[in-house]
């Protein structure tokens, strides 16, 4: 009895969160960014244009996959739309050290972050990497993805650029 | 005893809630309710080629979900588990169901006070760190509460008290600690913030209490701990150690030793476009730190030992991993990484990846101490630090990205291993049931992406292995060549097709083709079904799971074969 009361409402809250718009400004919480600086997560902004937040870790294939995909892209991507990329590494002090090293031997040119305790991914609510969020001029939260497939950084795009124009972004 | 703190708990909220509903400012800023949470249900069967037995429970589950609520700086949430029972391979003792994680936290400018559940670490957490790892079922949250400072930029000082969670209760010993960090360059912005060179130094002392209630030894019922840490940043190079102590500890990990610990790590990188090197090493001598003397598994643990061994994510590569050993342990790792640049022989049009990855574990060289000697001290052993031990675990492993055309992608991995299972997974030295195993790994993983959203992809893995039994070879019953622990070696193929960037279908099978036991040269074969859209995944799978070894938090618990039908629901909002 008890597991179906929990299998039910699991498919409950899945169904009514098709139905939730992410919304919502970032939560407050500390990451680090390559020089150790502390930095307020609140405090992340791009001068009134979008920015995408992905999380991924150093030993997570798709996430590296998916920001190698986008790198293809971005110095195109910004020019267009001075949209800005900001990495949060979910690393902790096994692979941390790793996060500078694959940042500049894959030679991304993102704002990289070490949320090395998971307290950011935490106040995200995000369950596994990579999740990519999409963020508009105002700060607010207003797409989100889990995992990676390939074409799944044009889906982004597409958003970044509707975003751009004031219209409507698809799910 | 969780459960009426719950209850005083909910008053605090109540409390503050209704404070905040009547003010003015609420009807304009109502704040902001959000979640996630994760669902992973399994239907087991029995399958005896396999060696699968669930028991009489057949159908088993992890649920949890996160809900919190966001106003301006304050926040407050709680998280609601449910395990009935848990999966197999999951430890026993969190059957059942609660809200073990619930806070309350407020943050205004250079103050951040939470009270009720947190996580939290010091430095590199080598003295404490309460982390989670849900995947893991990892979770040793402290609950009591949490004060972070930054009276000026660049001064951090936090204080932390509290019990940690121990399944759903809590631990019988108190953590109580405080930590300093100074970042010199933002302490000193108007003047030194244009120097090239970036110093952060940090330091923390925690201590835990629990009573003794041993009727044989006296136990040290309050035991200190402390590090001191430094990280060096200029240019391209980054360095950064930290040393750690701790006072006598008998426990039973480090079989009731009354000697101090030791752990020193360090690191230092180098990285420009396209080129890096990194260098760790560690020294770890009796550092197993926990709230309960008594505890074992990944329970109540204190303080993180980081692994540095490569974190292997093809399935073979990691048949048998390595953890850190707490009771003492040498070692380090290396890793290179090159971009073949676009346009170069080599590189092609796109460019191609290499990373070269190596390291090394030891035991420490240790020697006993005659009990008739170490009466007044029960050190049990010295360590000499001139030298090191036996090996206990290599991984040298290359591997060679390429994108050959838009369409076309390959992964070429080769890795060679070493593992001292007896000491490593079993603290044991009988070699004659856990056997040293060499093995040779190689992988190949080609992508085709054969429309924009569209792809497949293969995965084929191959795992030859030696097993040593060192002067165990033959079985002093049956005479025979010894085969305990001996699984052979293993081939897998795996194909992902994902038809559009929703969907994905999964098809597996690993081979345990020459296992010396015939009657398990089986196949594990594998299907899954998985639905993705926005922050919402859900998966179908059914097949069979071959037996593992799963580490997390410096300790390997082991995953029994199993066969059955699952299902993953995991979202957020």
């Amino acid at each position: 009895m008890k597991q179906l009361i929990v299998i039910s409402s699991a498919i409950i809250l899945t169904l009514t969160s098709f139905t939730f718009n992410n919304g919502g400004k970032l939560p407050s919480a500390t990451v680090k960014n390559l020089d150790g600086t502390s930095i307020n997560s609140n405090t992340f902004s791009n001068d009134g244009k979008p920015m995408i937040i992905s999380f991924w870790a150093t030993w997570c294939k798709p996430c590296k996959k998916e920001l190698d995909a986008i790198n293809e892209e971005y110095a195109e991507l910004q020019k267009e739309t001075g949209v800005k990329l900001i990495a949060i590494s979910i690393d902790d002090a096994r692979s941390s050290g790793k996060v500078v090293t694959d940042v500049k031997s894959k030679g991304w040119t993102y704002e990289v972050y070490i949320d090395e305790n998971q307290d950011f991914k935490r106040a995200m609510n995000v369950n596994n990497v990579p999740h990519t969020f999409l963020i508009d001029g105002k700060g607010e939260i207003v797409w989100s993805h889990n995992s990676y497939a390939e074409g799944d950084e044009e889906i982004l795009f597409e958003n970044v650029k509707k975003l751009v124009k004031g219209e409507k972004i698809s799910h | 005893m969780v459960y009426s703190q719950s209850k005083y708990y909910l008053a605090l909220l109540g409390l503050v809630l209704s404070i905040n509903l009547k003010s003015q400012s609420f009807k304009e800023d109502p704040g902001a309710i959000h979640g996630n949470f994760q669902f992973d249900g399994a239907y087991y069967q029995k399958d005896s080629a396999i060696g699968a037995d669930p028991g009489s429970e057949l159908f088993r589950y992890n649920a949890f979900g996160n809900i919190t609520y966001t106003r301006g700086g304050f926040s407050a949430g709680g998280r609601f588990e449910s395990y009935n029972p848990p999966l197999l391979g999951f430890l026993s003792g969190y059957k059942g169901s609660g809200v073990p994680y619930r806070f309350a936290r407020y943050a205004h400018k250079d103050i951040d006070i939470t009270v009720g559940n947190y996580y939290e670490q010091f430095g590199s957490g080598i003295v404490f760190r309460a982390y989670e790892n849900r995947g893991l079922l990892y979770d040793n949250a402290m609950d009591g509460m949490r004060v972070i400072f930054r009276p000026k930029n660049g001064i951090t000082l936090k204080g932390v008290i509290g019990k940690q969670r121990t399944y759903f209760s809590l631990s019988p010993g108190t953590v109580r600690g405080i930590d300093g960090e100074v970042n010199v360059m933002e302490l000193f912005d108007s003047t030194l913030g244009k120097l090239k060179t970036k110093v952060i130094i940090g330091g923390n002392f925690v201590s835990k209490y629990q009573q003794d209630q041993d009727p044989t030894l006296v136990l040290p019922e309050n035991v200190a701990a402390g590090s001191g840490r430094f990280t060096v940043i200029r240019g391209g190079f980054n360095f950064n150690a930290e040393y750690a102590f701790k006072a006598n500890d008998p426990s039973y990990q480090n079989h009731y030793s009354y000697r101090d610990g030791h752990a020193l790590i360090a690191s230092t990188s180098y990285a420009t476009n396209g080129f890096s090197f990194l260098l760790s090493g560690k020294m770890i001598d009796n550092m197993s730190f926990r709230s309960d003397r008594n505890a074992t598994n990944t329970i109540d643990m204190i303080n993180y030992l980081p692994d540095f061994s490569k974190f292997h994510t093809y399935s073979l590569m990691a048949y048998y991993p390595y953890a850190t050993q707490p009771n003492g342990e040498i070692g380090g790792s290396a890793e290179i990484q090159y971009k073949v640049k676009k346009g170069t022989w080599l590189g092609g049009k796109y460019g191609m990846d290499i990373t070269l990855n190596g390291s090394m574990f030891f035991g420490t060289d240790t020697t006993g101490i005659p009990v008739i000697k170490d009466t007044a001290n029960h050190y049990k052993y010295t360590t000499n630090y001139g030298s090191v031990g036996d090996e206990y675990y290599h991984d040298f492993n290359i591997e060679i990205t390429k994108k050959f055309t838009k369409k076309l992608k390959m992964t070429l991995m080769y890795a060679n291993q070493f593992l001292n299972q007896s000491i490593v997974q079993f603290n044991t030295l009988d070699k004659e049931e856990h056997p040293d195993i060499h093995s040779n790994i190689g992988v190949i993983d080609l992508t085709w992406r054969y429309k924009s959203n569209s792809a497949i992809r293969f995965e084929g893995q191959g795992y030859f292995a030696s097993y040593d039994y060192k002067d165990k070879k033959i079985d002093p019953v049956t005479n025979e060549k010894n085969i305990i622990g001996n699984t052979g070696s293993w081939v897998s193929a795996l194909v992902e097709w994902t038809p559009s960037t929703h969907w994905s279908i999964t098809v597996a099978d690993q081979y345990n083709y020459n296992n010396p036991d015939i009657t398990k040269r089986v196949h594990y074969y594998y299907g899954m079904l998985a639905y993705i859209s926005g922050p919402t995944r859900i998966s179908i799978s059914y097949g069979r799971q071959r037996q593992g070894i799963f580490c997390a938090g410096g300790v390997c618990r082991f995953v029994p074969a199993s066969n059955g039908l699952s299902l993953s629901i995991s979202s957020s909002f």
